[in-house]
């Protein structure tokens, strides 16, 4: 086992993946000789040479189309947007075609490719690097979006992203790239897509979240149970689309209060859906009206401002305690 | 501290080799054997045939909207002709010459345009990408075919189709600019028919050729007579040759014209005149194709009118089997992704339950005002 931040985890997994598979390629605006502006490509273009670490023009589109055109011919791109806020370039080409190739072509050619793009605020970046948008992703039908919230789990879901049969949208909390070091087997991990994890038990409330917001969420968590004997169940949803319903409506069953926290716009944001199922399957249970904890209806602010406008303990701790106590 | 001319190592060039009378120029002539030409007209009756009995079809309500290829036929053939069969081809929504002489089965394409998604699987055997609606798109994926036939070592190249409208979007220019810088495999032909719906191609792009749009990627252009089925022939085989060859891509601009509709949504008395239609009627690429056979003696008029009995038959069985198909209400939940995931598979149960009740509409028994739900709804 090896201390690990969550850029070297990813690293680490590109790494293991490339190596085992001859037809996984990763192309992107600067992955190559400059190892990527997070440094998460490192060593790559190195060891596997420019036919399978592409320095890619600064044209977002073409990273995604071409993508496409390379999956029809037998390959396992991973398309890396520098940004999230750069990603939207390549909109159409995900809406059009990366996530109905399967299904328009009746499963003759399917697009077995990842789209990585770093997202959400909390680094002091400049305007349009800081947004969270994965509803926008999540929305689409043949498209699957995992978002990690720790080393181990990215480097465990980012390989299961590149060998899964369909596209990924793998959405990567940059706050979390260098916050915090874990533990990460010697050995390939893989996790299931699809599943969220329950990270920490408790009776009294369930907070559900994922990506960055993991970390005042637990920040929050330890709080409760410090300072106010409130003991929460603590889901980290993992991936959006598809999203692990029956871990959510176990844990309402058990404790019958819900606080969903995301970065991310409230309106149609992760959120809605979460507690929309909770209400269609777990109504009876609620003692409490559900609460959310998102970021707000704004333009993201420049970053002078952007921590007010983020999820953070004291938000998830208020929130927590108005539902416990209705 | 000069200032002057820059001298570009690219060129465009304008290829016609088929006048309006059939007459070849012959040192132009790509010299194909009578077997090779009556192979060529045929998928040229056919395709136009076929475009002919989508119109009616329409008209009778029995497809969707249709996007007519009358006229277009030579700029689409061409290029599908030269490929070899491993080759790939990209196509817009407008090459059904290209697509049927590819191997697409027939009523695949009418299916398509009826409404169902098993148009748009490529039959086995066939390396082409399905019709693609949103204009240059497909230019990128093109590329990236291109790319992995680059990377896997081989000599097989990419031809995609896009519009002269299509020249106007990103994609196009996102396509060729990393097909130029990669030296990609790659053939783009833009099909030049004069009109994106109704803004004319002067309105798309003042640039005087869209073939010179090829020199800003660092590649050639070629602009060619698109109603010429030998000039497209040539001009495509060249432009494989030297995509297959490790040379990079080219560029190919099809002077071709709209003769109908853009679909049979609109109406182009509201933009165009008949007059200019009219202008186009000599440059036929079909029956100009045909005086040349004609006068080569490779085919005679009884041979046509055989030909054309058995194209009608053909179109005729493939019409009677499009419509014969019973789509699987089922398909669409089972392609979205390899496996449904749980929320899928609910979503799946949910609508098979609405599938085989029997207070469903079009199942017989329409709800009644008697019907408890519907007492309590009031």
């Amino acid at each position: 086992m090896a201390e690990l931040t969550m850029a070297k985890a990813l690293n680490l997994a590109l790494h293991e993946a490339m190596a085992e598979d001859p037809t996984v390629l990763l192309l992107g605006q600067d992955v190559g000789q400059d190892e990527g502006v997070f440094r998460i490509s490192e060593g790559l273009l190195k060891k596997f040479g420019a036919d399978r670490v592409i320095d890619f023009p600064v044209a977002e589109s073409a990273i995604a189309g071409v993508s496409v055109g390379m999956c029809l011919t037998g390959f396992k791109p991973i398309a890396e947007m520098q940004f999230s806020g750069f990603g939207y370039h390549a909109f159409h080409q995900v809406e059009n075609h990366i996530s109905r190739f399967r299904n328009r072509t009746r499963g003759r050619f399917t697009c077995p490719m990842v789209i990585r793009m770093p997202y959400g605020a909390g680094i002091r970046a400049i305007e349009h690097h800081s947004e969270s948008r994965e509803a926008i992703w999540a929305h689409l039908p043949g498209l699957k979006v995992v978002v990690p919230s720790g080393p181990r789990n990215a480097r465990a879901l980012l390989r299961a992203s590149i060998f899964d049969p369909d596209p990924v949208m793998f959405y990567e909390p940059k706050a979390c790239y260098r916050a915090f070091k874990e533990e990460v087997p010697d050995e390939p991990e893989t996790m299931e897509i699809g599943k969220a994890q329950v990270v920490r038990t408790g009776s009294d409330v369930t907070i559900i979240s994922y990506g960055a917001s993991m970390r005042p969420v637990l920040e929050a968590a330890d709080d409760l149970s410090l300072e106010h004997q409130v003991e929460a169940d603590v889901i980290d949803l993992l991936s959006l689309s598809p999203m692990d319903t029956e871990t959510i409506i176990a844990s309402v069953k058990k404790t019958g209060r819900v606080v969903v926290v995301h970065e991310a716009p409230r309106t149609c944001g992760p959120a809605g859906e979460i507690i929309a199922r909770i209400v269609e399957k777990a109504l009876d249970f609620l003692e409490a009206p559900i609460a959310r904890v998102t970021g707000y209806d704004l333009v993201m602010p420049y970053f002078n401002l952007e921590r007010h406008y983020m999820p953070d303990p004291l938000k998830v701790v208020t929130a927590v305690r108005d539902v416990v106590s209705y | 501290m000069p200032r002057k001319q820059i001298e570009l190592s690219n060129r465009v060039e304008y290829l016609n080799i088929l006048d309006l009378e059939g007459n070849a120029d012959a040192a132009l002539d790509p010299k194909l054997d009578a077997n090779e030409l009556r192979k060529l007209f045929r998928a040229m009756l056919l395709a136009r045939r076929y475009d002919e009995r989508m119109l009616k079809l329409q008209r009778q309500g029995r497809i969707g909207t249709y996007g007519p290829a009358l006229g277009q036929e030579a700029a689409s053939l061409g290029p599908a002709y030269v490929l070899g069969k491993d080759d790939w081809m990209a196509p817009s929504f407008r090459e059904p010459a290209g697509m049927l002489y590819r191997g697409w089965p027939m009523e695949k394409l009418i299916l398509w345009w009826g409404g169902n998604e098993t148009g748009s699987s490529t039959p086995t055997g066939v390396n082409d990408t399905p019709i693609c609606v949103p204009v240059s798109s497909q230019c990128l994926y093109a590329a990236g075919i291109a790319w992995g036939c680059k990377l896997k070592g081989g000599k097989n190249v990419a031809l995609g189709f896009v519009g002269d409208g299509g020249t106007s979007e990103g994609d196009f220019h996102e396509a060729l600019n990393v097909a130029g810088a990669f030296q990609l495999p790659l053939v783009i032909v833009i099909q030049n028919n004069h009109w994106a719906i109704s803004l004319p191609r002067q309105k798309q792009s003042a640039a005087q050729t869209l073939a010179q749009k090829a020199i800003a990627y660092g590649m050639n252009g070629l602009q060619v007579d698109g109603n010429d089925i030998l000039a497209m022939v040539a001009a495509t085989r060249e432009a494989v040759e030297h995509a297959r060859s490790g040379k990079g891509p080219m560029l190919i601009e099809a002077v071709t014209y709209r003769m109908g509709v853009h679909t049979t949504a609109d109406d182009p008395k509201k933009y165009r005149t008949e007059e200019e239609v009219a202008c186009w009627q000599p440059k036929d690429p079909l029956e100009r194709f045909w005086k040349y056979l004609a006068k080569k003696k490779v085919m005679d008029e009884k041979a046509r009118e055989a030909l054309e009995a058995e194209l009608a038959e053909q179109i005729t069985a493939a019409v009677a089997k499009a419509e014969a198909y019973e789509p699987d209400i089922t398909e669409p939940f089972r392609h979205s992704l390899a496996e449904m995931p749980p929320t899928l598979k609910e979503q799946f149960a949910e609508f098979q339950a609405y599938m085989d009740s029997s207070s469903r509409p079009d199942n017989g028994s329409a709800p009644s005002a008697h019907d408890p739900l519907m007492s309590r709804l009031h």
